[in-house]
C-alpha cells in the first residue's frame, strides 16, 4: 500500500521539503541570538539531510542511506551531549547564553 | 725492492697523524724524533730504489693502489709513478727535508706550536711525495692542493700576527690563481686524450703534430700553474711575503721543494711542452723576465730572507728559461743543485737570526763570522755556490743553462740571463759581506747574546754545505772529460723531447769562454765587496734617506705590490662594496624583507576580520555555501 | 489518501520549523521543534522505514528534546530575555537564508538528474528494507567497524559533557 503511494510522490518533493526546512534551520542561525536556539536550528538542519537521506535509501532500495541516518542520529545525540554541556559552562560563566557576548576569540 | 715505494709517502702520513692527534700530550723530544724518523724511513727506502735504476735493472714502474674514481668511462686509480724523474724529487725532497726537520728540533726549540709545526712539516713532506710521485695529474693535483695548504699554514704559523696571516692568504690567493689554470688544464687533457694518466696522455700526445692548438692550450694552463707555484712573473709576489713563516719552511719549502713543483711538472710533461714550441717560447720569456727582475729587486733589499727570496724567485726563473729552450735535464740539474744551496743559505739565514735574536735586518749585523764560525763556512760555501764560483754546485748547474741559451734570439737571451748572473753575484755577496765582515751594529743586548747555534743546526749546515760542494758533479760539462751523470740517468724520461729537439750543444771555445769570462767577473765582484764592505764599513741608507730615485724605486721593489693592489684589489673591493650595497641591501634583502612585510602587513589587516562574533561566521560561511552552489551552478 | 498525508506532514513540519525559529520564548521553540520530529518521523513511516521513524521518536522527541527542554529550565531561560536583533540584520538573514534555498533547488533543477521511480519499478525492488531485520544485517554486517567506532565517539562525548559539567576546582 505504501509503496503505491510513495509512487504518486515524486521524489522532488522530498528534495523541497528537505530543502526548505534546512534553509529555516539556516535561517534560525542567522537571526537568532540565544545558543540554544541555534543549537536548535542545527538540529533542524541535521534532521532535513536524515530525511533526504532516508527518502533516497527508500527510493534506491538501498538500506545504507538508512545506516547513515543512524550514524548521524548517533553524531547528533553525542553533539547534543557536548554542546549543552558547554552552553551550562558560558552561562555559567557570563550569566547569558546571548552569543553576542560571546566575542572574547577576536584578534 | 720497488714494490716498497708506496710506503714512502706513508710515514710521513703516519708521522702526521701521531703528531696532529697527540698534540700536546707528546713531549718535544719525542715529536722531533718522530717526525725526522718518520722523514728519514722515506728517505731510506728512496736511497733502496735507487741502485736498481743506476744500473738499469729497474724500469719505471707505476704501483696501483687502488682505484679512485670509476664512473661512467671515467677511471682514475690512485697510484704512484715510479721512475728516474719521481725518484729524484723523492731523494731530494725527503733528503733535503730531514735535514731540515733535524735544524728545526734546534731552531724551534723554543716555540709553543713545536709539535704543531713538525706535524704541519710532516703533512708537507707527504703531499710534496704524493704530488711528485702520482702516477696522473688528477693525484699530482691533490699534492699540489695539499702543498699550497701547507704552505698556507706554515707561513702563517704564528697566527697571532695580523701581518703573518695576511702573507699565509696572500700566498693561498695567489696559488689558487695558477691552481685554476692547472685545473683546466687537466681538464683540457682529459677532455681530449680521454685519461690523466701519465702514461696514456703523453702516448696519446705523440699522435698529435707539433705545435697542435689544443696541446698549445693544455701546455699554457698548466703553466699557468706553474707561475702560481712556481712564483713566477707576474704570480710571484707571494713569494717574498711568504718570508713570514719560520726559517726552516722557508728553506723547505719556498725555496727547495714546492716552489720547484711547476719545474718538477713541466719536465714531466715534457712531451707536450716539446709539441707546444708556442708555450716553450712563452716559458722562456716569462722564465727570463722573471730571473731578471727578480735579481734586479734583490740587489736593494735590506732583509737577509728577503734577499734570498727574490734570489729564489730568480733561481727558479733560470729554470723555467732552461725548460723554455728544452733543456729539461738543465732544469732538473738546477733544481738539484739549488735545493742544496739555497737551503743551505736559508738556514743559515735561520742561524744568524736566531743568533741575532730574532733580526732580519742585515744593516743591523755584521762582522759575525768571528762569532758564528760554522755558519760562517757554510753560507760562504752557499753564496759561491749560487754565485756560479768553480767548483761548488751553482757553477755546473748554471753554466749549462748559460750554455744552452748561446744561439737563439742572436745571444740577447744569453746576455741577459749572464747579466743576471752577475747581479745575483753582486747581491749575494753584498748580503754576505755584509752580515759577516765590517763590524757588528746592532745593539748591546743583541752582541751579547750573539752565539754559534747548537748541534741540530750546524750539522745539516754542514751536510747542505757538502752537497753543495760536491752536487755540481752530477752534471760535469762535456769539455772536463766526464760523462754527463745526471743526463744519463734522466734520459728516459726526455728521451722523445731530446729526438724531437737536438739539445745545442755550444762550442768547447764557448763553454771555456764562458768558465773564464765567469770566474774572472766574480773574482772581481769579491774583491768589489771585500773593498766595499770590508775595509770602508759601508752601509746600505737607512729607509728615511733620500736615494736616488731608480735605486728607491727597486728597493720598493717597482710598487708591484701597490701596482696590484691599485688595478686589481682595489677595483675588486670596490665591484664587492657596490654589490653589497646595491644587490644584496638592496634587491636581496628588500626582496626578502619584503616578503616578511607583506606577510605581517596582510596579517594586520586581514586579523580584523575575525571579529569574534559568532553571527557573523555564520553569515559568511552561508555566503560562502551560496557562492560555491552558484558557482557550480552556472559554471560547471 | 497518503499523498495528502505526505502534504500535511510536510506542511506541519515547515509550519513548525518556523515557529522553532520565531517563538520567543525558548520553551515554545522547544515544544515546537518535538512536533517537527514527530511530523518527520511521520515522514520516515510514509517512506517504510519504520524502525528509523521508531528510533527517531526514541532519540530525538525523547531523549534529546528532554536534554533541550532539561537545560532551558535549569537555566531558567524560559523568559524573553533575548535582546532583539536589528531588523536590518534580520532582514539580511532571511535574504541569505532565501538565497540559500533557492540555490539549492536552483542546482538541483540545474543538475536535473532524473532518479524518480528508476529502482522502484524494477522486479528486484525491495520494499522491506526499513525494516529491523534487514537494517540489522547491514548495520551489523557491513557497518560493524563504523558501528563499533561509533560507541567510542559516544564514551569520548560522554566524558567531555561530564568534564565540562563539573564545576572547576582546580
Amino acid at each position: 500500500m505504501l509503496t503505491q503511494t510513495l509512487k504518486t510522490i515524486p521524489i522532488e518533493h522530498y528534495i523541497y521539503l528537505s530543502s526548505i526546512l534546512f534553509a529555516i534551520g539556516v535561517l534560525g542561525v542567522l537571526i537568532r541570538r540565544n545558543a540554544i536556539i541555534i543549537f536548535m536550528s542545527i538540529e533542524l538542519m541535521l534532521n532535513a539531510v536524515t530525511l533526504l537521506l532516508a527518502a533516497f535509501s527508500t527510493y534506491r532500495s538501498d538500506a545504507a542511506g538508512q545506516v547513515f541516518v543512524f550514524f548521524i542520529m548517533v553524531v547528533a545525540a553525542a553533539e547534543v551531549a557536548v554542546g549543552l554541556a558547554i552552553i551550562v559552562m558560558i552561562f555559567r560563566n557570563i550569566k547569558s547564553i546571548d552569543i553576542n557576548l560571546l566575542n572574547k576569540l577576536k584578534w | 725492492m720497488i714494490q716498497n715505494a708506496w710506503l714512502i709517502p706513508i710515514f710521513p702520513l703516519i708521522g702526521f697523524i701521531i703528531l696532529g692527534l697527540g698534540n700536546n700530550k707528546i713531549s718535544k723530544t719525542l715529536a722531533g724524533i718522530i717526525a725526522s724518523c718518520a722523514v728519514l724511513a722515506s728517505f731510506i727506502i728512496g736511497i733502496s730504489i735507487l741502485p736498481g735504476f743506476l744500473n738499469g735493472e729497474t724500469k719505471a714502474t707505476t704501483i696501483n693502489l687502488f682505484d679512485w674514481i670509476n664512473a661512467g668511462a671515467m677511471h682514475i686509480s690512485f697510484s704512484f709513478l715510479i721512475d728516474q724523474l719521481s725518484l729524484l724529487m723523492i731523494l731530494i725532497i725527503t733528503g733535503v727535508g730531514f735535514l731540515i726537520h733535524i735544524y728545526s728540533i734546534g731552531y724551534m726549540h723554543d716555540d709553543e706550536g713545536f709539535n704543531r709545526f713538525f706535524a704541519y712539516l710532516n703533512l708537507f713532506v707527504f703531499s710534496m711525495l704524493l704530488l711528485v710521485m702520482g702516477s696522473n695529474y688528477v693525484i699530482m693535483f691533490i699534492g699540489w692542493e695539499g702543498v699550497g695548504l701547507c704552505s698556507y699554514l706554515l707561513i702563517g704559523f704564528w697566527f697571532k700576527n695580523q701581518d703573518y696571516n695576511d702573507a699565509a692568504k696572500k700566498a693561498f690567493i695567489m696559488n689558487r690563481i695558477g691552481d685554476l689554470g692547472f685545473l683546466l688544464g687537466i681538464f683540457l687533457i682529459y677532455q681530449t686524450f680521454h685519461s690523466v694518466s701519465f702514461a696514456e696522455v703523453f702516448e696519446g700526445a705523440k699522435g698529435f703534430s707539433s705545435g697542435d692548438t689544443i696541446i698549445v692550450a693544455i701546455t699554457l694552463l698548466l703553466f699557468v700553474g706553474a707561475m702560481g707555484k712556481s712564483a713566477q712573473l707576474p704570480l710571484y709576489t707571494w713569494l717574498p711575503d711568504a718570508m713570514a713563516g719560520p726559517t726552516p719552511v722557508s728553506a723547505l719549502i719556498h725555496a727547495a721543494t714546492m716552489v720547484t713543483a711547476g719545474i718538477y711538472m713541466i719536465a714531466r710533461s715534457n712531451i707536450l711542452y716539446t709539441l707546444a714550441p708556442m708555450t716553450q717560447t712563452v716559458v722562456l720569456f716569462v722564465g727570463l723576465a722573471t730571473a731578471f727582475f727578480a735579481a734586479t729587486i734583490g740587489l736593494f733589499q735590506n732583509d737577509i730572507k728577503k734577499v734570498l727570496a727574490y734570489s729564489t724567485v730568480s733561481q727558479l726563473g733560470y729554470m723555467f728559461v732552461a725548460l723554455g729552450v728544452g733543456g729539461y735535464t738543465s732544469a732538473m740539474f738546477h733544481l738539484t743543485t739549488h735545493a742544496f744551496f739555497k737551503a743551505l743559505l736559508f738556514l743559515g739565514a735561520g742561524s744568524v737570526i736566531h743568533a741575532m735574536s730574532g733580526e732580519q735586518d742585515i744593516r743591523k749585523m755584521g762582522g759575525l763570522r768571528k762569532y758564528l764560525p760554522i755558519t760562517f763556512m757554510t753560507f760562504l760555501i752557499g753564496t759561491l755556490a749560487i754565485s756560479g764560483v768553480p767548483p761548488f754546485a751553482g757553477f755546473f748547474s748554471k753554466d749549462e743553462i748559460l750554455a744552452l741559451t748561446i744561439g737563439p734570439y742572436a745571444n740577447a737571451i744569453f746576455i741577459i740571463l749572464s747579466f743576471t748572473s752577475v747581479m745575483t753575484a753582486l747581491y749575494m755577496f753584498r748580503l754576505f759581506f755584509l752580515t759577516f765582515y765590517g763590524t757588528f751594529r746592532g745593539t748591546d743586548a743583541q752582541q751579547h747574546h750573539l752565539h754559534e747555534s747548537p748541534k741540530t743546526i750546524t750539522i745539516p749546515l754542514m751536510v747542505l754545505a757538502l752537497l753543495s760542494t760536491v752536487g755540481g758533479f752530477l752534471g760535469m760539462p762535456a769539455i772536463m772529460g766526464k760523462t754527463h751523470f745526471l743526463n744519463n740517468y734522466l734520459a728516459p724520461i726526455f728521451d722523445f723531447s731530446n729526438i724531437k729537439n737536438e739539445p745545442v750543444h755550444p762550442s768547447e771555445f764557448a763553454e771555456y769562454a764562458i768558465i773564464i769570462v765567469a770566474v774572472v767577473v766574480l773574482l772581481g765582484i769579491i774583491l768589489w765587496g771585500l773593498n766595499r764592505y770590508n775595509k770602508n764599513q759601508s752601509v746600505p741608507p737607512a729607509d728615511d734617506v733620500k736615494v736616488s730615485p731608480i735605486r728607491n724605486l727597486i728597493y720598493h721593489k717597482y710598487y708591484i705590490d701597490e701596482i696590484y693592489d691599485a688595478i686589481i684589489i682595489k677595483p675588486l673591493n670596490g665591484f664587492g662594496r657596490m654589490f653589497n650595497k646595491v644587490l644584496e641591501n638592496e634587491i636581496i634583502d628588500g626582496m626578502v624583507n619584503g616578503i616578511g612585510k607583506t606577510v605581517i602587513w596582510s596579517g594586520k589587516t586581514l586579523r580584523l576580520v575575525q571579529t569574534g562574533a559568532i553571527g557573523f561566521y555564520i553569515f559568511a560561511m552561508v555566503a560562502g555555501i551560496i557562492l560555491i552552489l552558484l558557482y557550480n551552478l552556472f559554471m560547471v | 489518501m497518503a499523498p495528502y498525508f505526505f502534504y500535511f506532514l510536510a506542511f506541519l513540519s515547515i509550519l513548525s520549523a518556523l515557529m522553532v525559529v520565531f517563538s520567543k520564548n525558548p520553551v515554545y521553540s522547544v515544544l515546537y521543534l518535538v512536533i517537527t520530529f514527530f511530523s518527520i518521523a511521520g515522514q520516515y513511516i510514509l517512506l517504510n522505514a519504520q524502525f528509523l521513524a521508531a528510533v527517531h521518536v526514541i532519540v530525538y522527541a525523547g531523549a534529546i528534546m528532554v536534554l533541550f527542554l532539561f537545560v532551558v529550565m535549569l537555566l531558567n531561560l524560559n523568559k524573553e530575555l533575548e535582546p532583539h536583533k536589528s531588523s536590518l540584520l534580520k532582514l539580511s538573514g532571511v535574504i541569505a537564508a532565501g538565497l540559500l534555498l533557492v540555490t539549492i533547488v536552483g542546482s538541483y533543477r540545474g543538475a536535473a538528474v532524473q532518479v524518480v521511480g528508476s529502482a522502484m519499478d524494477t522486479p528486484t525492488y525491495d520494499n522491506q528494507i526499513g525494516l529491523v531485520k534487514n537494517l540489522g544485517k547491514v548495520l551489523f554486517g557491513d557497518f560493524l567497524l563504523p558501528f563499533e567506532i561509533s560507541s567510542v565517539l559516544f564514551l569520548s562525548a560522554m566524558v567531555g559533557a561530564v568534564m565540562l559539567g563539573k564545576k572547576d576546582k582546580v
